[in-house]
């Protein structure tokens, strides 16, 4: 069986592993970096669970081949350290009670983080339409939706 | 489940890759598609040939009254508005409702066509748009028309050893009326009868009826359907074979309300 070498940055450190072409991201990052904060869900892209960001954007970890990462930037839930808006969203998915197993949370999170900075006018139908590739079987979505609807609302405050 | 063994190649030229097409490589794009039919093991291709590093890989360009899309460009960045004018509203809008924006940040327009999944978007609003697809070769390019693109499921006009290259799509003018219709329970799933009206001041109109589990039905001369849309979409849905009942009454509710939007 092939194997192959891949470079690349994960969380701003660079890393270089051996894997089997068919891997896939979410497994390099699991099995390879012991980076478990990514969930694998569904694997094949429909759960949302394992969604990180490749190249500055979100993703799936669980379709994207680990050969094709070689030489892209990566960051999942564990690399977001101070940034201002994971940290309000983590926050606010706490005060809001958007999480109970936590399965999802990981994705949700990266997902929540996309739409805050890229629709800062989304209101709740948006909100919703967006989250609707990152299912969670615990919440019913309302705290969810209600966490990332005040920060959005409380991103608005501090720029007006 | 994770996917059988397979080598992967990254070529550097659009040689190289025509060379792995032919010795049995699956092209690879943004393997939204392909990636969970590896994972399911319904495709256990020997190689997947990443064609993401390619030179010219996505990108628009206007040539004319042409614009010429490169088949990698993702469904986010026509989301985002990289296709300009009236067709870049439609098919900014069109690319919205494309599954998940994680998945269109990866996703291209070109690998959704030619995978060719009877139920995918682009499937049924590229014959609607008319245009031209860029089929590229051992001998180099061929057009191909977007009408009859699709043959059937997972099934197109390519040859083995051709790939997609770009799409060429008529510049729209912005008196253009565009109605398009699916029937999807949740945001971003499968959809289960998709329509789409396109009408253009002093053309005839062009509609197409899709993801009905086979190639999308296109009508070219539309002018039917939107004189008497009720009447007419009846007419067309009898036309497609082994419909259940449910699925007859969404398919004609589709075309009913893509003339409506479209008028």
């Amino acid at each position: 069986m092939s194997r192959i070498s891949v470079s690349l940055t994960v969380n701003d450190e660079p890393a270089t592993v051996e894997v089997e072409p068919r891997e896939q991201l979410a497994d390099l990052l699991r099995g390879k970096l012991m980076l478990t904060g990514t969930h694998v869900g569904c694997e094949h892209g429909v759960c949302g669970a394992c969604t990180v960001e490749i190249d500055g954007v979100p993703a799936r970890s669980c379709i994207t081949h680990a050969g094709a990462c070689d030489g892209a930037s990566v960051r999942t839930i564990e690399g977001y350290g101070d940034d201002p808006v994971m940290a309000a969203l983590r926050e606010a998915f706490t005060r809001e009670h958007a999480l109970q197993c936590g399965y999802c949370t990981p994705g949700m999170l990266v997902v929540a983080r996309d739409i805050v900075r890229r629709l800062p006018d989304a209101d709740e139908a948006r909100v919703r339409e967006e989250l609707a590739g990152n299912l969670c079987r615990c919440t019913g979505y309302r705290g969810i939706v209600r966490a990332v609807l005040s920060v959005l609302a409380d991103r608005k405050k501090a720029a007006a | 489940m994770k996917p059988a063994a397979f080598d992967y190649a990254r070529p550097k030229s659009w040689d190289e890759a025509l060379k792995l097409i032919a010795d049995g490589a699956r092209p690879g794009a943004g393997t939204q598609s392909l990636g969970p039919l590896l994972n399911f093991r319904l495709a256990q291709p020997p190689t997947i040939a990443d064609l993401r590093h390619l030179p010219d890989y996505a990108g628009v360009t206007v040539v004319g009254d042409v614009l010429r899309i490169s088949a990698g460009t993702t469904h986010a960045a026509i989301e985002d508005g990289v296709v300009p004018g009236r067709l870049g509203e439609i098919m900014a809008a069109t690319a919205r409702r494309i599954a998940y924006r994680p998945v269109r940040n990866r996703g291209t327009i070109g690998g959704s066509l030619a995978h060719a999944d009877p139920a995918a978007d682009w499937v049924a609003v590229l014959p609607a748009l008319g245009g031209t697809a860029i089929a590229l070769g051992p001998k180099g390019e061929r057009r191909l028309p977007l009408g009859t693109f699709v043959l059937g499921i997972f099934e197109t006009a390519l040859a083995p050893d051709e790939l997609l290259r770009a799409i060429e799509l008529p510049v729209l003018p912005a008196e253009a009326r565009w109605g398009h219709w699916k029937f999807c329970r949740k945001v971003g799933e499968f959809s289960k009868a998709t329509a789409c009206v396109l009408r253009v001041p002093g053309a005839k109109p062009r509609a197409v009826l899709a993801a009905l589990d086979g190639p999308p039905l296109v009508i070219e001369e539309a002018s039917a359907l939107v004189a008497d849309p009720e009447g007419e979409a009846k007419r067309i849905v009898a036309k497609v074979e082994g419909l259940t009942p449910w699925r007859t009454a969404i398919a004609e509710t589709a075309l009913r309300h893509a003339v409506k939007d479209a008028s």
